[in-house]
């Protein structure tokens, strides 16, 4: 009870903060720039030479249009029905593949994009803290010194220039692995072996460049933890008490520095999710990086609305399960 | 400063790999204004020409001399950063110091907005905006939209120093001699929170660069200035890799790791300094003679 009241309720009161701000944002920015979407569109059809049209046809044109934007009537009303047909998942019907749901487009390529996150985010958070606990509890030895350097030289590269090297290197000068799509030409998705090799053949790129970085991210900032850690009087004690050292690491040192980076995995995640789309876009993956690249060069208003306010609910509740799960490791909270 | 800066130089392998690799790209930036031909002009030198002696970067299929559009786009590069940091960490600081200093409500409201920024995906936002205002988009306009986007993360470092300073006897003084709030936390807490902030402008560099790139990528960026990001948005438009045109990509890419590595790397020692333990631990390595 006492845990639901100090830690759960909270959460969730900011878990609910997140998306009203969030979505409020993704509502209100196009509203506030000068640039009308109906306006940009209309003047891109008539240049694909629907200019013959007479000017009742442009105006009866210009409503429809608006309608589907959901740009009618004074801004309190446009903002209630956009929370109105978020709940019901209707963002309107996508222009460039019209009149498909854009709500159907996103749940096709939602699939591609959840498995590789969240194959991503685990591994390279599991990989990389352990590396670097370990690296920093021995931090004087040399080979602890390299990996830093290691991994203080691939962490802060962007997620498309790392993408581009590997697919330069992996794709185009040692072709080992397919430069692109999500499964070879021909396959008919199935639950077959076959399928799935192949799957994880083409997915395999996209998630190492991902997971490089990852880990360099993880790496370091368990390194840093456990540098902290070390320092405390208890490993001293355990020390003293003659513990061996394998002990001491994974049960007293690495066990105190997993939590803060549980936190971290829940503030991270949103970054993680910015990597996978533009990484997508590079290898043509086909999930929602591959879709909202469509999305911005066919002008689909609708469509790039529709992914950023999903990604932004899909974000805020994986965020809200890390911490949500945070209780099971950390007795401390459990008991308080 | 100048002599922290010859300090940290020699005794930080960190720094002075950061530092040298930062002011050689500021020259080939600076070098862009002596550049003999103007970035936004196309077929001012042959096409395709591999490096050569006259072309020292060789030349790309809209004929521009890659090393002279290079030193264009470290230039317009840095700038963005800076811009955005520069606007990031106003609001970042500002933020931090009044809701660390206030408390209460306030704290709770301003931190609940902070943090929401924070986990909300960025990048999906950011590509909304400037698909909108794709047309009208400038290195000025994108600077503004990153840095709505890059604030929070300085604003909770400045805040957890605040909440320290706060009950020191410093700000009681300033407090009973009737200073008010914007006073104390401008004339009082301010001094103490610049050095993180520093640390933290290098890191708002960094992140805005790379999401410029980004957008870029995405071709939302001003495609006709030349950035790091439009230089590979451009070569992957004329498929360089598949045509053989290796300078063409190869550059920026390795600059554009250049520049992050060297980056970070600057921004992890400074911070090194800052930290006192991390301080101590370096004092004592000297005097056991060890290298720091």
């Amino acid at each position: 009870m006492n845990l639901l009241k100090r830690y759960i309720i909270p959460r969730l009161i900011q878990y609910f903060i997140v998306i009203f701000i969030g979505v409020t944002v993704v509502f209100l920015v196009p509203r506030f720039t000068p640039l009308d979407p109906v306006v940009t569109v209309l003047n891109r059809m008539t240049s694909y030479g629907a200019q013959y049209l007479d000017p009742s046809a442009i105006e009866k044109l210009k409503e429809t249009m608006m309608e589907l934007y959901g740009l009618k009537g004074s801004i309190w009303e446009q903002y209630l029905n956009f929370w109105k047909r978020l709940f019901k998942g209707d963002f309107g019907p996508s222009l460039s593949i019209f009149p498909t749901p854009v709500i159907s487009i996103i749940a096709n390529s939602l699939p591609w994009t959840a498995g590789l996150l969240v194959v991503v985010a685990i591994l390279s958070w599991i990989i990389g803290n352990i590396l670097g606990g370990i690296a920093g509890y021995y931090a004087d030895r040399r080979w602890s010194k390299v990996m830093s350097i290691v991994a203080m030289s691939i962490y802060p590269i962007p997620y498309y220039i790392m993408a581009l090297v590997l697919l330069i290197l992996f794709a185009y000068i040692f072709p080992i692995f397919p430069m692109v799509g999500g499964y070879s030409i021909g396959l008919t998705p199935s639950f077959s072996l076959e399928f799935i090799f192949n799957v994880i053949k083409h997915a395999f790129l996209p998630a190492l460049s991902l997971i490089l970085i990852g880990i360099g991210w993880w790496f370091l900032s368990m390194r840093s933890l456990t540098s902290t850690i070390v320092a405390e009087d208890f490993v001293t004690y355990a020390e003293v008490m003659g513990i061996p050292s394998r002990k001491i690491l994974f049960q007293y040192v690495m066990r105190n520095g997993l939590l803060p980076q549980i936190t971290n995995l829940a503030l991270q995640i949103g970054g993680i999710f910015s990597g996978s789309l533009i990484t997508e876009t590079v290898f043509s993956y086909p999930g929602l990086g591959q879709l909202l690249y469509m999305a911005i060069n066919n002008g689909d208003f609708n469509l790039i609305m529709g992914i950023a306010v999903l990604s932004i609910i899909g974000i805020a509740t994986s965020a809200l399960l890390i911490d949500l799960l945070y209780p099971l490791f950390d007795p401390r909270v459990r008991y308080r | 400063m100048f002599m922290i800066i010859r300090d940290l130089y020699r005794s930080d392998k960190k720094f002075a790999f950061g530092f040298t690799v930062i002011c050689l790209l500021i020259f080939l930036a600076l070098l862009s204004f002596v550049s003999p031909y103007d970035p936004k002009l196309w077929n001012v030198v042959p096409k395709n020409r591999p490096p050569s002696l006259h072309y020292i970067l060789g030349t790309n299929s809209m004929g521009q001399d890659i090393f002279w559009n290079l030193t264009h786009a470290i230039k317009n590069s840095v700038f963005l950063g800076s811009l955005t940091a520069v606007i990031s960490i106003f609001i970042g600081t500002f933020v931090g110091l009044l809701s660390g200093y206030r408390g209460g409500g306030l704290d709770r409201f301003l931190m609940s907005v902070n943090d929401s920024f924070i986990v909300i995906p960025s990048l999906p936002i950011l590509i909304l905006i400037s698909s909108i205002i794709k047309q009208h988009i400038n290195l000025i306009l994108i600077a503004f939209i990153l840095a709505l986007f890059s604030w929070p993360w300085g604003g909770r470092q400045v805040r957890a120093i605040v909440l320290g300073l706060r009950e020191r006897e410093f700000t009681y003084m300033a407090n009973f001699s009737g200073m008010n709030t914007f006073q104390i936390i401008l004339t009082e807490h301010l001094p103490f929170v610049i050095p993180w902030v520093m640390a933290n402008f290098i890191n708002t560099i960094l992140w805005a660069i790379g999401m410029e790139t980004t957008l870029a990528i995405f071709g939302l960026s001003s495609l006709e200035t030349p950035t790091i990001g439009t230089t590979i948005y451009w070569a992957l438009q004329y498929q360089a890799l598949l045509r053989g045109i290796w300078w063409w990509i190869f550059t920026p890419v390795i600059l554009a790791i250049l520049l992050f590595v060297a980056l970070y790397t600057l921004s992890v020692s400074i911070s090194n300094y800052l930290d006192p333990r991390t301080r101590i631990q370096r004092m004592r390595m000297k005097e056991g003679g060890s290298e720091a």
